[in-house]
């Protein structure tokens, strides 16, 4: 609860849903003129970081021919995503496998540890989303014109339109390459924040409604622990549209559509 | 709304980039060449268990194969043994029974001349005894007897 809310809620039950989106500077600190403050966020994506080096080297640990449960795991997620990039780009596609493999673990770990109770979630702030999705368009975008020299503009006229709507067209492809890092970014950040504004807004309600008797309060009870559900799935899902969108983009820039 | 406070976007920025780098170079230096190598060993090592797996097959069936035209040699060796020892059984046997009937036929011959030679035999005393008679008969009724005459008048009976 912000000293503005705790102001004017009077009541002392009024909860400010935005007030988890907070960034809290833990140690300041400054590295010549760039501020690199350690704040909640570099908390939970240091944390994210070390759970995954723990399940990555713990999971390959025996490197058993018979895999375990947390060999299973990261075997698994290996041949997803390297069959998510098979699938959407084709074999040259496997170069960038470490980078996709690393992007989708890591919007993966943090969507999910943002649904621990307590914790910040990373992927709720537009500027780490859209600092993703920017470094993708951008490298894309290398990686068009490095594949295909200027040939790569021809990107931008698609086949079989006649030439008289191509003055339509191609400023509409033109802005719809260039609106990329939006939509990427704002699709996962809109959602981490809206499903976590919204389970913040329910439990509010539990509070508000309990105060008329057990079974107003259970209601939005019960709705909050299927959308928590909701949530888990969203967090994953999101994750999963991230990386498959980043793949689409690969195949569009190796293969020109 | 937190996510505004432009203040807020270097720091995030920073460690970020610092996370993501520290992410990538683990990923892609130590973790996932671990996961590649352990994926390609277990793939060798069930494509050799397959291949190894087909080479017992064939064993297998090599055994079977010659098991099976080792039954039939046998079985043909067998039928062979069974159809000589027949032959040669039945050959025996054919021998023993020319053997017996020549025999036989011997003894058969020679108990013939017997019989001939004890009937001519008992012919000829027919003879002597029936001149006798006659001779004694003649002689009771006339007196006297031509011996030479009543073995005439016998042979001529006796023809």
């Amino acid at each position: 609860m912000s000293v503005e809310n705790a102001e004017h809620g009077g009541g002392g039950f009024a909860i400010d849903p935005m007030h988890q989106f907070e960034i809290k500077t833990y140690f300041p600190l400054q590295l010549g003129s760039i501020d690199a403050s350690f704040t909640n966020s570099s908390l939970f994506m240091v944390i994210a970081a070390a759970l995954l080096t723990i399940l990555m080297l713990a999971g390959m640990s025996r490197r058993a021919m018979v895999p375990g449960r947390l060999q299973s795991i990261v075997e698994l997620s290996y041949e997803f995503i390297a069959n998510m990039l098979r699938d959407n780009v084709g074999t040259a596609g496997l170069r960038f496998f470490p980078f996709v493999f690393t992007l989708f673990m890591f919007i993966l770990a943090l969507n999910l540890l943002g649904m621990v109770p307590y914790s910040f979630t990373v992927t709720s702030h537009i500027i780490v989303t859209f600092a993703l999705a920017f470094f993708i368009f951008i490298g894309v975008t290398i990686l068009g014109f490095a594949v295909h020299g200027f040939g790569f503009f021809k990107f931008f006229v698609p086949h079989g339109v006649p030439a008289y709507l191509l003055p339509l067209v191609v400023p509409i492809e033109v802005v719809s390459y260039l609106t990329r890092p939006i939509s990427l970014s704002v699709r996962l950040f809109a959602n981490m924040m809206a499903g976590h504004t919204v389970l913040k807004v329910f439990a509010g309600f539990v509070i508000a409604l309990g105060a008329f008797g057990y079974l107003p309060g259970l209601l939005p009870l019960a709705f909050m622990v299927a959308l928590t559900g909701l949530e888990v799935l969203v967090a994953a899902l999101q994750a999963y549209v991230f990386a498959i969108l980043t793949c689409i983009y690969l195949n569009d820039a190796l293969h020109m559509h | 709304m937190p996510q505004l406070e432009f203040h807020t976007f270097v720091p995030q920025l920073v460690w970020l980039v610092i996370v993501f780098g520290y992410l990538y170079v683990m990923m892609s230096r130590v973790a996932l060449p671990r996961i590649a190598t352990v994926l390609e060993e277990r793939r060798d090592r069930i494509a050799d268990d397959l291949d190894q797996a087909e080479q017992f097959k064939r064993q297998t069936d090599e055994a079977i194969e010659a098991y099976e035209k080792a039954l039939a040699e046998a079985r043909a060796k067998a039928h062979e043994i069974a159809q000589e020892t027949r032959d040669r059984l039945h050959e025996e046997t054919e021998r023993q029974r020319l053997a017996i009937e020549a025999r036989l036929a011997e003894k058969i011959a020679e108990a013939e001349k017997q019989i001939a030679a004890t009937k001519e035999a008992a012919l000829a005393n027919v003879r002597t005894v029936a001149v006798d008679v006659a001779d004694a008969i003649v002689a009771q009724l006339l007196g006297e007897a031509d011996r030479s005459a009543t073995e005439r008048a016998v042979d001529t009976e006796l023809k």
